[in-house]
């Protein structure tokens, strides 16, 4: 009671923090998800690249025995990601329509103007509210089987543990969320504004859209490359088995 | 010799009836089919329906030259300036038109923008501020401002108060206390003016909250549908940038 009538006097610094926050997690997030259809891709370059990655997430370098390193690592590295997509997902649920009427009210716009990002905000919050959800999943499992990352490992979770459908949406909805909240940024802070910041908008926009396209086909592939080894340990009978690089052994 | 001119198309202008002063009148659209004429604007198009079909339709003007923004409407869901939409931008000569949402609806394509802009002006407080001005000389010449300057400010000053940038923010359409970019554009403009003398923590307690410039989800509607060009985005980001780093 007391903080609320020292508002009338000085306007809270809060709200300053807030939005500033979920633009800082956002950002953080989204570059982190770039970087991690990157590793998760490396299955395209093959079995061992793919080895090699999942090896120094877990800091196998430290170690010094091949690719097997601290699991740990990964469990706190989800952790960290998981603290930052639950305070994201806290910061941006303001933005969230508050009742039927204030969604219908934005449909109604959406379909009177048909403006691009207008429109890009719904997709934003669909794929937003579709994360809460998906998101949660994938990251406790991480969370709680951090020696379970590898070619082998993770073929068996998209195939013989049924997360192929799950891990599909999700693909979609990353990396929508990403790249529009990422330009959406950019505008919204008045970065790389330049001498012409309508210019710089359109190019931003088509680099949003090329990136999209490029992450949601890196994805589908990527996803394709493990559905194929998770069928192959099936019928190799080999479920729970571990892939070991050839090359490994000799470091 | 009337043979030798051209006939136009025919315009079907399909218009949002409704009186709400008229007891028990409800919404519906009305289509009209005119002759287009060479230069023909929707305003021009709507003098002749008020002309030729129907005396008691409303919507406002002043001007004809999209300098007073009283015309503001929905033209095929966008909004804009009547007097300066040509009905040759649309193709298939089928054009419907509607009043600018988020405004109070007086009938037709007649909304009282005015009633809003008010209120705006008076929450932003829309004028020069300074305390040393109650012991004003008025014999004393003005202070001189540099050109470059008074150029910048007239830049955001340009705002005509159509409305069209509060109708076509989502963010507003949702939360009605949102103050909107044609708010921003002012706040943004007494900042940059040396006579007034609000400090930056003065210009936090008006917009430093999610019914100001926090609320703004950049939908960028504002930045793309004024039809005076005003760099919507570019203030609402420097203010938002203001107001994050003050302590």
């Amino acid at each position: 009671m007391e903080s609320l009538l020292l508002d009338t006097v000085r306007k809270s610094r809060i709200p300053a923090k807030l939005d500033f926050y979920q633009s800082a997690t956002g950002l953080i997030l989204g570059l982190f998800m770039w970087v991690h259809m990157l590793m998760v891709s490396s299955i395209l370059l093959g079995k061992d690249a793919m080895k090699f990655v999942a090896g120094m997430l877990e800091g196998s370098i430290l170690r010094g025995e091949g690719d097997h390193g601290y699991p740990i690592l990964v469990t706190l590295a989800a952790m960290g990601i998981f603290t930052l997509f639950i305070i994201h997902a806290a910061l941006a649920v303001r933005k969230f329509p508050a009742n039927w009427k204030q969604h219908k009210v934005f449909r109604q716009q959406m379909s009177m103007m048909n403006h691009d990002d207008t429109n890009y905000w719904y997709t934003q919050f669909i794929t937003g509210f579709i994360m809460f959800f998906l998101g949660s999943v994938h990251l406790f499992i991480i969370m709680t089987h951090p020696d379970k990352i590898g070619p082998y490992a993770s073929a068996d979770r998209v195939v013989s543990e049924w997360m192929w459908p799950l891990y599909l949406v999700l693909l979609f909805a990353v990396e929508f969320h990403g790249t529009i909240g990422l330009y959406r940024l950019a505008v919204k802070w008045g970065w790389f504004d330049g001498a012409d910041p309508r210019a710089t908008r359109k190019k931003l926009k088509a680099f949003k859209k090329a990136l999209t396209i490029f992450f949601v086909v890196l994805g589908l592939a990527s996803l394709g490359a493990y559905v194929k080894i998770g069928v192959e340990q099936i019928n190799n009978d080999n479920v729970g088995g571990r892939y070991t690089r050839v090359s490994s052994t000799n470091q | 010799m009337s043979e030798n001119i051209e006939k136009g198309r025919i315009l079907k202008i399909s218009i949002l009836r409704f009186n709400p002063q008229l007891k028990g009148d409800k919404p519906k659209m009305v289509t009209y089919e005119l002759e287009e004429a060479p230069g023909m604007t929707i305003f021009i198009a709507l003098n002749e329906i008020r002309e030729k079909f129907d005396s008691s339709l409303q919507f406002d003007f002043v001007c004809r030259a999209g300098i007073c923004g009283s015309c503001g409407m929905i033209i095929n869901g966008q909004p804009d300036l009547a007097c300066r939409a040509l009905t040759s931008k649309y193709p298939s000569g089928e054009i419907t038109l509607m009043p600018l949402p988020a405004f109070e609806l007086i009938g037709d394509l007649s909304v009282n923008t005015g009633k809003f802009m008010r209120a705006m002006s008076e929450r932003i407080g829309s004028w020069i501020h300074d305390q040393a001005m109650d012991e004003i000389d008025l014999t004393r010449l003005e202070e001189k401002m540099e050109p470059g300057l008074a150029d910048k400010i007239y830049e955001l000053e340009r705002c005509v108060e159509c409305g069209c940038c509060i109708s076509a923010c989502g963010t507003k359409r949702m939360r009605e206390e949102f103050l909107g970019a044609a708010g921003f554009m002012r706040i943004a403009r007494f900042h940059m003016d040396p006579r007034d003398k609000r400090t930056d923590d003065d210009i936090y307690e008006i917009i430093g909250d999610d019914d100001g410039i926090f609320g703004c989800m950049s939908l960028l509607g504002c930045e793309d549908y004024c039809p005076k060009d005003l760099p919507h985005q570019t203030q609402i980001a420097y203010l938002r940038r203001k107001m994050v780093n003050l302590r």
